[in-house]
């Protein structure tokens, strides 16, 4: 119970003020930028980005890379997801977590190591040149940004699918069966408009990604799509060139529509939550079955998993150029980023760890205002925390620049944009939605009367809060931090945007820098190796705590 | 908790007028009753009734918007939950699953600043009062129903709460085990001495365990009084319906007398029954409430007063006999206690009597009803 409604209202207004500064105030400040001259509303500035063929081109392979994505995505996790939920065949463990395996390892490391297997002068491609005189440009253009995408997030299909799947009460399928209904037609009319939620969420999750992914463009040499646009416009041209803001209001129009769309297909409700009658039982196949599903598997997941053994041959070579696989081996990369210039991990270990705690606070204290609290505004707190996910980073780094290039903190006298505590900030604000989520579905399990019997007992609000409930969220809390703290770690769309100077840069800018030249290629895999581990680990941890919540995965 | 008799002062609670609005719709309106020092005092009301909301007023997790709660004379509702000192069970013991039995009961305590050897002592002679000396290091998820209900009892006694306010505390228990945790409650009761608010909508809890009883219909109290007078002397047809079996025969009253009045059933059948306290005229409508145990069937041609019927159905049952009988505008339902006296059975069809007793007999205002 809220005896004093002031306190809480005090907590919810400052807590707004602080998001409100750190989400809607450089938003706000870049779409005004695209569509404000000498303050008054116009539409001139998005005209003539139109007008410009190189950004309608950037424009139309934008949205073809995301929708491609999706759907080639969609192609590989869909059979992926019906396979493993509904068919219990040997393996079965092993192919789910196999599936985690793409996520793990951050796009723009991901498109170095294709870069290698499958470029114009990478593994495969040596190898038809030498035995067929012939090569194949896997890697080329816009396409190989597409392919490198899709292999990377098409996991976030398969995991919503399959967590929507998997929800479904048996007794629906049975009921459909008992009616007559049966094999491909059971699954369009019943199946298939019951895992819609979950299939959207993960191709909306896949869709933003993708529109706002700088790192893979950048590696793979190809920049006429919308996010490095802005990012040349403004580290080229400046901050005072309007077209890099109408080319971030762009990508949130663009993030914006994708997001109305699936609430289109979610709003047609949430199936999955009606009571179900215990876990689906799979159909075990023979071993026919079996291996074809394997089959099936290998030949979708085994080009997401090329990187991996890519990016790890990479960091133990000396020499690795026009041949098919390394000609020198050596240690001496790890030598580079583990002793020689360690600033690298080092920044990613504190600025995750300090943005991922950041979050793990807030969203204990939002989740708790959200469920239990009375105060008006609340809601807003809500959809301001939400926000992050459909802001593309690129353009909250651009509002950030903006906002605050010219504010000084308090006691440094430096602007915060010449500080690390920036991309603290940045990481803070895009992943506070992965423990809101967390928390607020931790809290939602957990019955009121936990905290009123606490109080019932004498302890005040404050104490019942500390003592009973953020332990029960604990698990929920912490997957959600763990997942702040590996996604930051790896993030580059804000990161390259923001980064004061090289000695204060993370691991991902340390990537980026590296494989700008060819002898830094080697180091570079190295990060990536230890980003790779990284993530892995997190991502493991996490999955484990939250009893193998494919929910947090989702949008 | 630890029975320092001289040290416990019962404690009383007045409700006036309270009343409680979500929105635009009342759940509570003007309820005002009084607990008595030392009372088990019951709410009883089916689901949504606002007895549990009165309950959580009291103990200060919802604000009533009219009214006032006294707890010993003194306001309460500018008191926060925590310093109420009001010990609740909650329906679902809200145990918390991430402290031991031991961490659980010991909360209260700890909160008042209770600790070491004090602490332990008090903690074991707590469980011990519930049967349950052993189970400290557990966790409430390897508890059954019944001990985690023990525990939960015993986590709000030890604190020794001014009052107890139990919220449908059996409801979540199989048959059984609710009626041996009736009986352990009213010991307890017994035992501790202390002031108890019990929620309910169970007729046969309330009853059986209440000095008293406030029986609430859509937020507003109906009748309240001793279990005795709810069950023989309702207040009206909704108390004598929700508080064990009635039949409602209506009848329209055709004679007033200076000891009650005489009624007469839809097929002509006179029968003198007390007034019931209302104040009644000759033509007015009104419900004859008959508990089904208080009847006996009769022969027809053997007696001559009652109200004439045939049999419709009839279940043996051993120690008891149930009847359906039908009569002109409804049916009436029968329990006899099967005796070496009352051996003969009625069969199918048969033609007889019901038998009422005045005393037995309540006349209802017919509300709302068409018929």
């Amino acid at each position: 119970m809220i005896r004093r409604p002031s306190a809480e209202s005090a907590l919810v207004w400052s807590l707004l003020l602080l998001l409100g500064a750190g989400i809607v105030c450089p938003l706000l400040q870049v779409l005004s930028v695209a569509v404000m001259v000498d303050g008054r509303p116009t539409a001139a500035p998005l005209l003539a980005f139109f007008a410009r063929p190189l950004f309608r081109e950037a424009f139309v392979n934008t949205l073809a890379s995301g929708v491609l994505a999706v759907a080639l995505g969609s192609l590989i996790a869909v059979p992926l997801a019906l396979s493993t939920v509904r068919y219990s065949f040997p393996g079965r463990g092993l192919l789910t977590t196999l599936g985690l395996l793409p996520l793990v390892i951050p796009p723009f490391v991901g498109a170095v190591a294709f870069q290698q297997i499958l470029g114009r002068s990478g593994t495969v491609n040596l190898f038809l040149l030498e035995r067929f005189g012939v090569t194949v440009p896997f890697m080329e253009g816009l396409w190989g940004v597409i392919m490198v995408q899709t292999l990377h997030y098409f996991p976030f299909i398969w995991l919503n699918t399959a967590a929507a799947l998997s929800a479904l009460d048996r007794s629906l399928e049975e009921a459909a069966e008992n009616l007559g209904s049966s094999g491909f037609r059971l699954f369009r009319r019943v199946l298939l408009p019951l895992s819609l939620p979950g299939y959207a969420a993960g191709a909306l999750l896949t869709f933003i990604r993708v529109i706002d992914d700088l790192g893979t463009p950048l590696m793979l040499n190809y920049t006429t799509l919308l996010a490095p646009q802005a990012y040349m416009r403004v580290t080229t041209v400046g901050l005072t060139d309007v077209d890099g803001y109408v080319i971030c209001a762009v990508l949130v129009a663009l993030s914006l529509s994708a997001l109305w769309i699936s609430k289109g297909l979610l709003g047609r409700g949430e199936f999955t939550a009606v009571g179900r009658s215990g876990e689906t039982p799979a159909r075990v196949l023979g071993a026919g079955g079996a291996l074809a599903v394997w089959a099936i598997a290998i030949l979708l997941l085994g080009p997401a998993l090329l990187p991996h053994v890519g990016i790890v041959l990479l960091s133990v070579s000396k020499v690795w150029s026009l041949s098919p696989l390394p000609s020198v081996y050596t240690l001496g990369n790890y030598d580079e980023i583990l002793f020689r210039v360690p600033h690298f991990i080092w920044n990613t270990l504190r600025y995750a760890f300090l943005a991922a705690a950041l979050d793990v606070g807030l969203g204990a204290v939002i989740a708790r205002l959200l469920l239990r609290g009375r105060t008006r505004g609340r809601q807003w707190l809500d959809a301001i925390a939400t926000m992050p996910l459909a802001v593309p980073g690129v353009v909250l780094a651009v509002g950030y620049l903006r906002v605050f290039h010219g504010w000084s903190v308090p006691g440094l006298g430096a602007p915060l944009t010449s500080t690390w505590l920036i991309l603290v900030i940045v990481y803070a604000v895009r992943r506070l939605p992965y423990t809101v989520r967390g928390a607020y579905a931790a809290l939602q399990l957990q019955p009121v009367s936990l905290e009123e019997a606490a109080q019932n007992l004498g302890a005040g609000r404050a104490r019942a809060f500390l003592k009973v409930t953020l332990p029960l969220m604990g698990r929920g809390l912490l997957a959600g931090g763990l997942l702040a703290f590996v996604s930051s770690a790896v993030d580059l769309s804000s990161t390259i945007l923001l980064v004061p100077h090289v000695e204060l840069g993370p691991l991902s800018y340390g990537i980026y820098l590296y494989m700008q030249s060819a002898v830094g290629r080697g180091p570079g895999a190295a990060l990536g190796v230890v980003a790779i581990a990284l993530v892995a680990a997190g991502t493991w941890r996490a999955t484990r705590l939250a009893h193998g919540g494919a929910g947090l995965f989702r949008a | 908790m630890t029975q320092d008799e001289t040290l416990i002062r019962l404690s009383e609670v007045r409700m006036e007028g309270v009343g409680k609005r979500y929105g635009a719709a009342w759940v509570v309106k003007d309820v005002s009753i009084s607990i008595r020092p030392g009372e088990f005092y019951t709410l009883l009301g089916p689901s949504g009734c606002g007895k549990t909301t009165l309950l959580r007023m009291l103990a200060g997790f919802a604000q009533p918007d009219e009214g006032r709660i006294f707890v010993d004379d003194e306001p309460i509702d500018s008191v926060p939950p925590w310093k109420r000192n009001l010990g609740m069970v909650f329906q679902h013991y809200a145990l918390w699953p991430h402290m031991s039995v031991f961490e659980n009961v010991a909360f209260g305590l700890r909160e008042r600043r209770v600790s070491g050897a004090e602490l332990d002592s008090k903690v074991k002679a707590a469980l011990q009062q519930v049967g349950l000396e052993g189970f400290e290091p557990r966790r409430p998820s390897q508890l059954s129903g019944g001990q985690q209900q023990r525990v939960a009892l015993a986590r709000t006694l030890i604190v020794q709460p001014r009052l107890l306010l139990l919220d449908e505390p059996l409801s979540n228990l199989d048959a059984q085990l609710r009626s041996q945790m009736r009986l352990e409650l009213a010991r307890l009761h017994r035992d501790v001495g202390i002031t108890t608010l019990y929620v309910t909508h169970d007729q046969a809890e309330a009853l059986s365990l209440s000095t008293r009883i406030a029986v609430l219909s859509e937020g507003a109290l109906v009748q309240e009084g001793r279990p005795e007078e709810i069950y023989w002397k309702p207040r009206n047809a909704f108390v004598a319906e929700f508080v064990g079996a009635a039949n409602l025969v209506p009848v329209s009253v055709i004679e007033l007398r200076e000891m009650g009045v005489v009624v007469q059933t839809t097929g002509g059948a006179r029968l003198p029954v007390s007034s019931g306290g209302h104040a009644w005229s000759v033509g007015d409508r009104a419900l004859l409430c008959l508990r089904p145990e208080a009847l006996r069937v009769e022969e027809a041609e053997r007696s001559a007063g009652g109200i004439p019927g045939t049999i419709a159905a009839h279940v043996f049952e051993g120690s008891r006999q149930l009847y359906d009988v039908t009569i002109p505008g409804g049916t009436i339902k029968v329990e006899m206690i099967t005796s070496a006296l009352v051996g003969r059975s009625f069969k199918l069809g048969d033609q007889v009597r019901v038998e009422v007793s005045p005393e037995t007999s309540v006349l209802l205002p017919d509300e709302g009803s068409t018929a």
